[in-house]
């Protein structure tokens, strides 16, 4: 698993994505209220942060994460997205030969959070880390789901005189954070 | 060839921005391409792609059926028409019946080519594109310049006058901040449009999934928040498996932006909810507009395996020079040539085919394989059918099969230009003819043609036999380079006989579209070098050595004329390139180099059907080095030299500047020799460098290694 995750890591930050690892879900819950606060997050238009509900906030109290980060809510709406600073959500694989993540995106929240604010913070368990595109598309099932996205790095544009620029209509910043040991610790 | 399409042409080369922009993007290009193919298996893959394209479009009506049934399943509603004007409809209605009053859209080829824009916009409705090249452009009322980087010939300041003169005032040209501006702007389109219209890159008929690629989001946010997803997809995205998204997949970003994958990449198949819980009305267009009837041409079904990544614009030596607006189109460059001709019509893409210089550049990327060269000379054909062949034209070629009477004809016009003559070359020539020199020097024409000179060659009578194809340049202006070929097969103990009927290979009628006169010239060719028993036949220029080889056959082929088809084969397998026998002929030790010789630097041109056609290029540069020669590489070696047979005639303005980066390259090596394989490159080269003065030799390899060879 480390040689794969370490091209996935030099890959997605090639990308300009930001890759965090932790062992336990308690470590990575941590990062991410660290994260929110240091952001600015706040209840206040443009700095909420939005949380789509997943598998990863089994077991986590989400009351208490609401009171460390005030702004932060779980209901996602398209006008709390739209107002939203940091949208999070879990993702379903990550691919290691081009630092992507894949996520079954049909319910709606999961691509209100990773469109509409700036940042996107995405955790993936990192047993669901495989080596190439065969591989992921071996296991997604666009029979199963109507949306399927892959996402690689931030949004990105270089439209204007072949200069990259980071942060077009998409999220300016993509913080990928692994979880080794999903079990709740709380 | 008209005033106006000249014109566009001058235009083009006349303005800085573009060149620049796009001679850059050329260049780095070829090296971040490269890089994105690390560890892949750029062959398989492609190999892949054409393989499944290919079929694809052989069942285009049963995928599309296929498609329209597992969509339908799904929810979806699909609606397939060859008619672009019912796509139009389609949308107009159904943005009328759902109060539509405003559009975002991210990137659609196949809504440009049916003008939906206008039309939506002209019934009232608002139409935004979204992708930030696209809206630029929209913003500017302009066309795309180029398939995948729409606004490339525009610089950050005119983008900031765009903004500021059509959207808010007061805009600086700083990249980021125009960037922001453009997502603040459009953020607000997003969430109030009420229909979102894409393009897609594949359609999966097996699953009903449509698959969207983008980098800036855009199509995401277009799926997502309007209620309304309209996806309009030309039938050739069709393809049969889930499991065939993977090549494309694989190819498309490294071969478009030499990413390894897009920031995004969308699968979807079949209506999501709404964010107010409703679920999304998701239309499907399938669109025709003659892809099945280009599905049931024999030649043209390959270029259904294109996959729009526009590589083939990226290494053409001539887009790169003239952008994209020159081909007045939706699609440009070599593939849009191709496409014009079949959604717009045939004689839409007469004059921009001329553009083509056929070096084959786009063969080498091509991820799916689409021979966009042979392509375009089979239009050129057809319109020549269609048109009749120019009188001027068919005039040429008469004298051009006439070997007494051309050889004549060029020494006479060579020697009404004596006073202007100097060392070899012609400098001015009167009249219509000026412009076949004003960027560089033609060679005069010998006075005794090689087919004459020979018999004064004096020959040992060998066992072992070679003809020598010589064509029409070494003939009459080079007939040194012939006489160098004789001198090393005679050393390797092989007479040399030149077949008296042989004539020209055809090569510039075919390049023309006169397909006619290239198969008399391929028969009268066959029957002249099939008339002796020889070992092989052997020609020293590359392109008539491809056409010996290879054309005289696909021009049978192309007018069906199969009787022919046999002794075509019977030729093609006798024949080989000048530097590919000697290179046999010294690792059979029956050639041998002068002992322990250091001839210093030097640097040699890969010429275009030498190199991509017959892929000859390590021979020559071994045989070199064997002779001790230090071979110093130049600056994209393989590059056209912008000769192109005729083309240099019809397209001087183009053929200039080619040949000015070829000058320069082989300059910035510090060689002090050039060398190289074909005869035509060399009338190039070695013109150019006498115009600009240059002391740099210009050498046919025949003849430089018959100086070194013992």
């Amino acid at each position: 698993m480390s040689t794969i995750f370490e091209t996935f890591k030099q890959r997605a930050e090639a990308v300009s994505a930001e890759v965090h690892r932790f062992p336990h879900k308690s470590a990575a819950v941590d990062f991410v209220v660290q994260y929110l606060q240091s952001a600015g997050v706040a209840d206040s238009a443009q700095s909420y942060a939005v949380w789509a509900d997943c598998p990863f906030l089994a077991g986590v109290d989400k009351d208490k994460l609401r009171e460390r980060v005030p702004g932060l809510s779980f209901e996602v709406t398209r006008e709390g997205a739209a107002a939203s600073k940091v949208g999070i959500s879990q993702l379903d694989w990550a691919m290691a030969s081009t630092g992507s993540l894949i996520q079954d995106a049909a319910p709606v929240e999961r691509r209100l959070v990773s469109t509409l604010p700036p940042i996107h913070i995405a955790i993936v368990e990192t047993n669901r880390l495989l080596p190439d595109m065969p591989a992921v598309f071996s296991r997604i099932r666009p029979e199963q789901t109507n949306y399927i996205s892959f996402i690689t790095g931030p949004s990105r544009t270089a439209d204007i005189e072949r200069v990259l620029t980071i942060g077009v209509h998409g999220p300016e910043k993509l913080i990928i954070v692994f979880v080794d040991e999903m079990a709740a610790v709380n | 060839m008209r005033k106006e399409f000249r014109e566009k042409i001058n235009t083009a080369l006349q303005n800085p921005n573009l060149t620049g922009a796009l001679g850059r993007f050329s260049e780095a290009y070829r090296v971040s391409r490269e890089k994105a193919y690390e560890g892949i298996d750029f062959e398989g893959v492609r190999s892949q792609i054409a393989d499944r394209k290919s079929h694809a479009a052989s069942h285009l009506d049963e995928l599309a059926d296929r498609f329209t049934e597992m969509a339908e399943a799904r929810g979806a509603k699909v609606f397939r028409t060859n008619d672009p004007a019912k796509v139009r409809e389609y949308i107009l209605n159904l943005a009328q019946q759902n109060g539509v009053r405003t559009i975002v859209k991210s990137k659609s080829m196949a809504s440009e080519e049916i003008h939906l824009n206008p039309f939506l916009e002209k019934a009232g409705i608002e139409v935004r594109e979204t992708d930030l090249g696209e809206w630029i452009i929209q913003l500017a009322g302009q066309t795309p310049s180029h398939m995948v980087m729409p606004a490339i010939h525009m610089t950050k300041e005119e983008v900031a006058d765009v903004f500021s003169d059509k959207v808010e005032q007061g805009q600086a040209p700083d990249i980021p901040k125009l960037v922001k501006f453009a997502r603040g702007k459009l953020r607000t389109k997003f969430l109030s449009a009420e229909m979102g219209i894409t393009g897609a890159n594949i359609a999966v008929a097996e699953t009903g999934s449509l698959v969207i690629i983008t980098n800036e989001g855009n199509a995401r946010l277009v799926t997502t928040l309007p209620k309304i997803h309209v996806a309009i997809v030309g039938i050739e995205k069709l393809m049969s498996d889930f499991a065939d998204v993977v090549p494309v997949l694989t190819a498309l970003p490294r071969s478009a932006t030499a990413q390894l994958l897009t920031s995004y990449v969308s699968i979807i198949s079949g209506p999501v909810p709404n964010t107010d819980g409703t679920p999304k009305q998701l239309h499907i267009i399938l669109m025709d507009n003659r892809r099945t009837e280009m599905s049931l041409d024999p030649k043209f079904k390959e270029a259904l395996q294109c996959i729009r990544c526009a590589s083939c614009l990226n290494v053409c030596p001539v887009f790169r020079l003239v952008g994209g607006h020159v081909f007045g189109k939706v699609y440009t460059g070599g593939i849009g040539t191709i496409l014009t001709a079949w959604f717009d019509a045939l004689k839409a893409s007469d004059e921009i085919q001329s553009l083509c210089i056929q070096c084959g550049n786009c063969t080498q990327v091509c991820p799916g394989k689409v021979p966009i060269p042979d392509l375009i000379l089979e239009l050129r054909r057809r319109l020549a059918v269609e048109k009749g062949q120019p009188l001027a034209q068919k005039a040429i070629f008469s004298v051009v099969n006439n070997r007494k009477l051309f050889h004549s004809m060029l020494r006479t016009a060579s020697l009404a230009q004596k006073p202007l003559k100097k060392d070899g070359f012609i400098r001015h020539l009167p009249f219509f003819l000026s412009e076949m020199t004003e960027f560089r020097s033609l060679p005069a024409i010998a006075e005794v043609p090689l087919r004459d000179r020979l018999k004064e060659i004096k020959q040992e009578p060998q066992e072992e036999k070679a003809a020598f194809y010589s064509g029409c340049l070494i003939d009459f202006a080079y007939p040194e380079m012939g006489e160098a070929v004789v001198e090393i097969l005679n050393k390797a103990g092989i007479e040399v006989v030149f077949p008296e009927g042989q004539t020209c290979c055809g090569a510039p009628a075919r390049f023309s579209g006169a397909y006619e006169v290239a198969a008399q010239n391929a028969t009268d060719n066959i029957n002249a070098l099939l008339e002796q028993d020889v070992a092989y036949v052997v020609s020293a220029c590359p392109t008539c050595t491809v056409a010996l080889k290879q054309d005289f056959i696909s021009t049978f082929e192309s007018l069906g004329r199969t009787d022919s088809i046999p002794r075509a084969r019977e030729l093609a397998a006798k024949v080989v390139d000048f530097s590919t026998l000697v290179k046999k002929l010294v690792d059979e030790g029956r050639l041998t180099f002068k002992q322990g010789q250091q001839l210093g630097k030097v640097t040699y041109h890969d010429s275009c059907h030498l190199k991509r056609t017959l892929h000859v290029s390590q021979q020559p540069r071994e045989l070199l080095t064997k002779a001790g020669h230090e071979i110093s590489e130049m600056y994209e070696a393989d590059m056209c030299c912008g000769m192109g047979g005729s083309y240099s005639l019809k397209l001087p303005e183009i053929s200039a500047p080619i040949l000015e980066r070829k000058l320069k390259n082989i300059k910035d090596t510090g060689a002090p020799l050039v060398v190289m394989d074909c005869p035509g490159c060399v009338m190039q080269i070695r013109g150019g460098m006498d115009k600009s003065g240059a002391e740099i030799k210009v050498e046919h390899t025949a003849q430089r290694l018959a100086k070194d060879l013992d």
